[in-house]
């Protein structure tokens, strides 16, 4: 789950890291009543949405000369017309793919100085199974344009779970980041925190791009990203009550309340898969075979009956989908069990595509003729490739 | 021989009373008579569970209990997820020498706790978010279905339950059969990796041939693949066939599994099948193709 940046910043400051003063808005209204909480002496303004790049977006219904997603403004007339000029309209990022995402929410914050841009993040390593930092004096720009530009300068420092962040630890990184004087102190403080923040809370990743040294010589997080592992939500109501489901896609909610793996795609062939590497390989058959998926969807091991009838639903709903491909493998569920489940959910669901079924497993000559003698539109095919060819040239009107 | 779980494998579960528990546990009893000799529920020990053909398993307060009184020496985890990474502690503080967790949706940071433990321990951890393991005629440990396995001469490890399935089915259907199929899981973080079991399977006698299926995410592939390699120049070497899933999944997003992700352009399918190519590992171009490949190789 992610949440926004003024957000990720609140919660980072409740574990003393030092953020700016800022105000979230939904409205020029509310900007105007509570600007005069910031300190100044300039502003900047940002929008909300859960995607990087806003910097250099652009916005859909504004000429290409406006300004980004974040803008500098020196006085509280110049913030209220930024925020008239932003609100309600579409951004348009690197990440938020060319549809963009609009923006209902803009962070107002105290501008600092900056004397120096640094990087850190903390994720999970999957290599050294341990949470590990992530530092560079390259700060402000993508850690992948770092990686690829500066490599030498990336310094990674993973944490033994069972002593945390030790003093030498602290001191290696704020060595990395050749921090010195009052940042350095300030570094010292703050770097343990963030280690417990991340754990505290469930982090799956914390960003903090860019880390600034302001001209008085001290830190401060100037832009922070934090994802949260969806796996541990269950014991933390706090950050549930952070999730902006408006951010989200309306299906994927849907298919999460059925405990469905569904993420949606730009082509026109819906998918239904028992595993998620079946679902996958399945997706790049397809694509093999010159075609593209509507979505992924797992609809888990056990292919359940409420889950293919909320399965058929969410796929059915997707506009673009011209047809149908069901990919089952029955394992200790028998074929003819399956077969009458997806024949069900197809009466109840009223699907009007065309479906291709390919089923393998136990009984599955049984779950062949219960589909036959169903006398729905239900192409029946022996095995993946071939049902993938099928599903192709009916949607190809072959 | 075969590798992990034998015919003399004593099996424990944890999380027996539960629903999956249940199941999984009668279909375990069916298949070959798999030793399942106790359950571990802490409020229920000294209580018995009866499976619908009338067969006993005693359940016990705790796993340490349970090992001294059955000899058992394999745990299978049905927990819920948010006490897996207890349950899967407390086997690892028992010193049970394999431990396989079925359960999908741990916490990645339980599982980094988990993974510091297993480390200094003598346990071997197989998931989680795994079927777990199946040596046909012999022995199940976890959710894989045994009809359609039969007793042969592959090795089959994976990361994807269905793939497995699939792996199984379609050797099967070649008249290859399986030596022993071992599900390692979807999870970033886990107990078992490719190049571990890679090796039990290298140094398996009656194993002929390898399956390896990955999918995106991490870099295990490349490290099973690196392993392979390495044991080829100590004359160590088998026909190994691969297949990888994912291969037009979207950057940075999760597919199902929690450890199915391309993220900054690292763990995509492209680098994992050159890592594979590259060690003489045979790719299927289809899932539905791994078996023809197999069979293609080794009869030509």
């Amino acid at each position: 789950m992610d949440v926004h940046e003024y957000q990720a910043k609140r919660l980072l400051n409740e574990y003393g890291a030092p953020i700016a003063d800022g105000i979230a808005v939904y409205s020029v209204k509310q900007a105007e009543e509570l600007l005069q909480k910031l300190h100044g002496p300039f502003y900047v303004v940002k929008s909300q949405i859960h995607a990087g790049g806003r910097g250099k977006g652009k916005f859909k219904e504004l000429n290409s000369n406006a300004g980004g997603g974040v803008r500098l403004a020196y006085s509280v007339d110049e913030v209220v017309a930024h925020v008239k000029e932003m609100l309600g309209c579409t951004l348009v990022t690197k990440q938020t793919g060319c549809s963009g995402k609009k923006v209902s929410l803009i962070y107002i914050e105290s501008g600092a100085k900056i004397q120096r841009e640094l990087y850190l993040s903390l994720i999970v390593d999957r290599s050294s199974c341990r949470v590990t930092f992530i530092v560079s004096t390259e700060g402000g720009m993508d850690i992948e344009v770092i990686a690829e530009k500066r490599p030498d300068k990336i310094i990674t420092l993973s944490v033994d779970p069972d002593k945390g962040v030790t003093p030498v630890d602290t001191r290696s990184l704020v060595d990395a980041l050749a921090l010195d004087g009052l940042a350095r102190e300030d570094g010292l403080m703050l770097f343990p925190r963030l280690y417990n923040a991340f754990l505290e809370k469930d982090m799956s990743l914390l960003e903090i791009n860019p880390l600034i040294v302001m001209d008085n010589g001290h830190l401060r997080v100037l832009d922070a990203k934090i994802s949260f592992d969806d796996n541990a939500l269950f014991r933390h109501p706090d950050i549930v009550a952070l999730r902006d489901i408006s951010e989200e896609n309306a299906k994927e909610i849907e298919a999460s309340k059925h405990g469905l793996a569904y993420v949606a795609l730009d082509g026109n062939i819906g998918c239904m898969v028992n595993g998620a590497g079946l679902a996958m390989a399945t997706m790049d058959i397809i694509q093999l075979y010159g075609a593209e998926p509507a979505n992924f969807l797992d609809v888990g091991g056990g292919a359940s009956q409420d889950q293919v009838n909320a399965a058929f639903k969410i796929i059915v709903e997707d506009p673009n989908v011209k047809g149908i491909l069901i990919n089952i493998f029955g394992g200790i569920m028998r074929c003819d069990v399956i077969a009458e489940g997806v024949i069900s959910a197809i009466r109840e669901v009223g699907v009007k595509v065309p479906i291709v079924i390919r089923l393998e497993g136990t009984n599955l000559e049984k779950g062949k003729k219960i589909l036959e003698d169903s006398h729905l539109n239900i192409i029946s095919a022996d095995d993946l490739d071939s049902a993938v060819e099928k599903i192709v040239a009916s949607i190809n009107g072959v | 021989m075969s590798i992990l779980a034998h015919k003399n494998t004593r099996i424990l579960v944890q999380g027996l009373t539960g629903k999956a528990g249940t199941f999984h546990t009668e279909q375990a009893l069916a298949y070959y008579d798999t030793q399942v000799v106790g359950g571990v529920h802490p409020e229920k020990g000294g209580d018995s569970w009866i499976s619908s053909d009338g067969r006993i398993v005693p359940v016990f307060a705790s796993i340490a209990e349970a090992k001294q009184e059955t000899g058992a020496d394999a745990s299978v985890i049905y927990v819920p997820p948010s006490g897996a990474a207890e349950a899967i502690i407390e086997a690892i503080r028992a010193e049970m020498s394999l431990i396989v967790c079925i359960t999908e949706g741990i916490p990645v940071l339980d599982m980094v706790r988990v993974k510091a433990l297993l480390e200094k321990s003598h346990s071997r951890l197989i998931g989680p978010n795994c079927p777990g393991i199946l040596t046909p005629g012999e022995c199940k440990i976890g959710i894989m279905p045994g009809s359609i396995f039969r007793n042969g001469s592959v090795g089959i490890v994976s990361r994807s339950g269905t793939l497995t399935y699939e792996a199984v089915f379609q050797t099967t259907h070649e008249g290859f059969g399986q030596t022993t199929a071992v599900g390692i899981g979807g999870d970033p973080i886990k107990g078992t990796e490719f190049t571990d079991i890679l090796e039990l399977f290298l140094a398996d006698e009656e194993t002929d041939s390898i399956i390896m299926i990955g999918e995106i995410g991490g870099c295990s592939e490349e490290d099973g693949a690196q392993f392979l390699i390495d044991e080829a120049k100590r004359g160590k070497k088998k026909p190994v066939v691969g297949f990888v899933a994912g291969y037009t999944a979207p950057l940075g997003r999760t597919m199902g599994h929690a450890g199915a992700i391309v993220s900054d352009g690292k763990g995509n399918a492209v680098d994992k099948m050159a890592a594979m190519e590259a060690a003489g590992i045979h790719l299927s171009p289809s899932p539905a193709k791994i078996g023809k490949t197999l069979a293609h190789i080794l009869r030509g």
